[in-house]
């Protein structure tokens, strides 16, 4: 049955259609959960307000979850589904850089587009750094071209290559979110801060 | 007292925990309609190839990062599921905001800095997280999130280099925030 677009289930348009819902969705979700306010996103790195881990791996875990069920009961082909292709040397120099962006523009792609929804001046600035990043990028590919390249692994899950089930890893992962949850409840209380 | 209402709601999110369970709900839709999960830089990457496009034709063809993406993308780079997705983005989370009494022009700022630094560095982490996305091959939803709820390797990766990176970092920036 799923997923409805690479079976052709639901014509291009269909589901160009769908991803403007899907995406009125996860505005919607991003938004009410403070994701369009830096102060709030960024408080995940001084411990006084852990809204961004709780989310994330809630969200993460949840998906994973549903993916595995519904592969069990037969509603979905995971054959079909995208798994992210693993550059080892891009993936970790991509994510620090990244990482660097964040810290300092308190925002990351899809809630700097939240922010600047509802007005927030900083979130508009970030998207416009977003376009210079990415034409910069591009301008600049055949330096980075090396190490865009760079040890390619396929498409391997995480649980391959640690030898263990879907599963089993999944249930690991459970167990790691709720102690990190508990990390962030304590911290929460220990840095907390009157209001921002 | 009017001070007071305007601090109750803007406080007044969505539980952490419900939101990640919503977002999980609209990642796996996501996955189940389409096959492939959410997305952000992706879209920002299709306006720049339409820009370089339509500014100037045959600069796609010097650009062999755009080259190929055209090539992968036939007919308009705009037609991509993500730039739908992102407009759906914007449309949600201002009807979130209007519902909420969020709408609000202002730069968002810790008391203890200007405006104009907040906005000078905006614009870096703006910056850096555009390149870095496309080094990366997808930012922190695309493939941060979307990746780790495939299991994908490559996304667990990713989301540890972002996190543990801003982590590390954030003790030289904790002016900008504490």
């Amino acid at each position: 049955m799923g997923p409805l677009a690479p079976n052709e289930l639901i014509s291009e348009n269909t589901n160009f259609l769908l991803a403007f819902f899907i995406g009125i969705a996860f505005g919607w979700v991003l938004e009410s959960s403070g994701f369009s306010s830096s102060r709030k996103l960024a408080g995940i790195f001084y411990g006084y307000d852990a809204v961004v881990l709780k989310v994330f791996f809630t969200g993460a875990i949840t998906c994973m979850l549903g993916l595995l069920f519904m592969s069990l009961f037969g509603w979905i082909d995971l054959d079909l589904v995208y798994v992210n292709p693993t550059y080892l040397t891009s993936a970790i120099i991509g994510g620090v850089i990244m990482g660097a962006g964040f810290i300092m523009g308190g925002f990351c792609p899809g809630t700097s587009f939240c922010g600047a929804a509802i007005g927030k001046i900083d979130a508009m600035v970030f998207v416009g750094g977003l376009f210079i990043g990415v034409y910069g990028f591009a301008f600049t590919y055949p330096l980075w071209e090396k190490m865009y390249m760079a040890r390619y692994l396929g498409e391997p899950k995480v649980s391959e290559k640690l030898g263990m089930s879907d599963g089993l890893f999944g249930l690991l992962l459970i167990v790691a979110a709720l102690c990190m949850f508990a990390v962030a409840e304590w911290a929460e209380k220990k840095f907390p801060r009157e209001e921002y | 007292m009017s001070n007071n209402t305007t601090n109750e709601r803007s406080r007044r999110y969505l539980n952490p925990y419900l939101g990640g369970v919503l977002l999980g709900l609209v990642l796996l839709a996501a996955n189940f309609v389409s096959g492939r999960g959410l997305g952000a830089s992706g879209a920002v990457k299709s306006v720049v190839a339409t820009t370089i496009e339509t500014v100037n034709k045959d600069a796609v063809n010097t650009m062999p990062f755009m080259k190929e993406y055209s090539g992968s993308h036939s007919g308009n780079p705009m037609k991509s599921w993500l730039v739908f997705e992102m407009l759906g983005v914007l449309v949600g989370g201002f009807l979130s905001g209007a519902v909420a009494g969020r709408l609000k022009l202002k730069v968002e700022h810790s008391p203890k800095i200007t405006s104009k630094r907040r906005l000078v560095f905006a614009l870096a982490g703006g910056i850096l997280f555009g390149l870095g996305s496309q080094l990366g091959r997808g930012c922190t939803s695309g493939s941060a999130l979307s990746g780790m709820a495939v299991l994908s390797m490559g996304g667990f990766i990713t989301m540890m280099a972002i996190f543990g990176t801003a982590f590390a970092l954030a003790y030289f920036f904790r002016r900008n925030w504490i």
